[in-house]
């Protein structure tokens, strides 16, 4: 019988991964949203289980709004990051200081 | 070790295995391939949490559609590999210094060394349901009741991401040639057809 604490670690580890991929890509935008996508699933992992645990299928309602906007927001990251490089010919997060933030 | 611990350990395995190849491939096609399987490798972990539905909506949306979406700008947009790499060994430390944290710090909450509760068998309620449960069944049961005004707003919010994205991408090209319809139905027979009065030619 697999326990509950053993999808919460496993969402948790790959939690961590995501964190450490935006450190280690944070010049290549494409990667950063990917790290998203990554940080999203190991949330959806966490409320797929504690719905199974506990036996109330909100928690699965609340996976499928998650996917919604997971969605929604690949979509719209990347319709922006396409529009940066037609304009620039760069992704590169470095030379995106037109803002200077 | 019974079958449903070797199933879980393996899917596991492999979600953390193509999670790290997300983040350490050289190529971002590959990145993008690995995420495709870390996805695969969830979905079959959620058929084993019974959460069926969503083990389909994510192989058939997330795969098919987003992950394809992602593939391809990926492939359309050409980065230059080596430039986007700069960096990638200095933040290497700080990295896996964090990670490591992180997980140390979440797996003392919920890992077994944590409160009783989450390893426990108290949390426990997981009903084993027979063959004629229908996951589907039960969250479109829900959906469309308790929770139809933010299944509202969801539509709401995919009907704002389609008309950004393509208020984003669209450009007009100077050169192009097309046409108007609002100014094609208006036009009048007067203002392009002229008949002109001539006498019929004859044959030299």
């Amino acid at each position: 019988m697999i326990s509950l604490s053993s999808y919460l670690i496993l969402g948790s580890i790959l939690f961590a991964i995501s964190i450490a991929g935006i450190f280690l890509n944070r010049k290549n935008v494409v990667v950063l949203l990917m790290c998203i996508e990554l940080m999203l699933l190991s949330a959806n992992i966490n409320f797929v289980a504690f719905s199974h645990y506990l036996n109330d299928i909100s928690g699965q309602v609340f996976v499928f709004f998650i996917l919604t906007v997971a969605a929604a927001e690949a979509a719209i990251g990347l319709a922006i990051l396409v529009t940066l490089f037609r304009n620039r010919r760069t992704i590169d997060v470095d030379q995106l200081d037109a803002m200077k933030g | 070790m019974t079958f449903i611990d070797l199933v879980f350990t393996f899917f596991a395995g492999m979600l953390l295995l193509a999670g790290l190849g997300v983040i350490s491939s050289r190529n971002p096609v590959h990145s993008v391939l690995f995420l495709v399987l870390s996805f695969f490798s969830c979905s079959a972990l959620w058929l084993l949490l019974e959460a069926e539905f969503l083990a389909i909506v994510l192989v058939l949306v997330y795969v098919g559609a987003v992950m394809v979406l992602f593939l391809f700008v990926v492939m359309m947009l050409d980065i230059n590999i080596t430039q986007m790499r700069q960096g990638f060994v200095r933040y290497l430390p700080i990295g896996a210094l964090i990670a490591l944290v992180t997980v140390a710090q979440m797996v003392w909450v919920v890992g077994p060394f944590g409160p009783e509760i989450f390893s426990g068998e108290q949390l426990n309620q997981a009903v084993k349901h027979g063959a004629d449960y229908s996951n589907t069944k039960e969250i479109g049961g829900v959906l469309y009741t308790d929770y139809v005004f933010p299944f509202e707003i969801a539509s709401v919010i995919l009907l704002v991401a389609i008309v950004a994205a393509i208020a984003l991408t669209m450009r007009r090209r100077e050169m192009t040639k097309y046409q108007t319809p609002g100014k094609q139905v208006k036009v009048r027979k007067q203002d392009r057809l002229r008949v002109i009065k001539m006498d019929a030619e004859s044959a030299e």
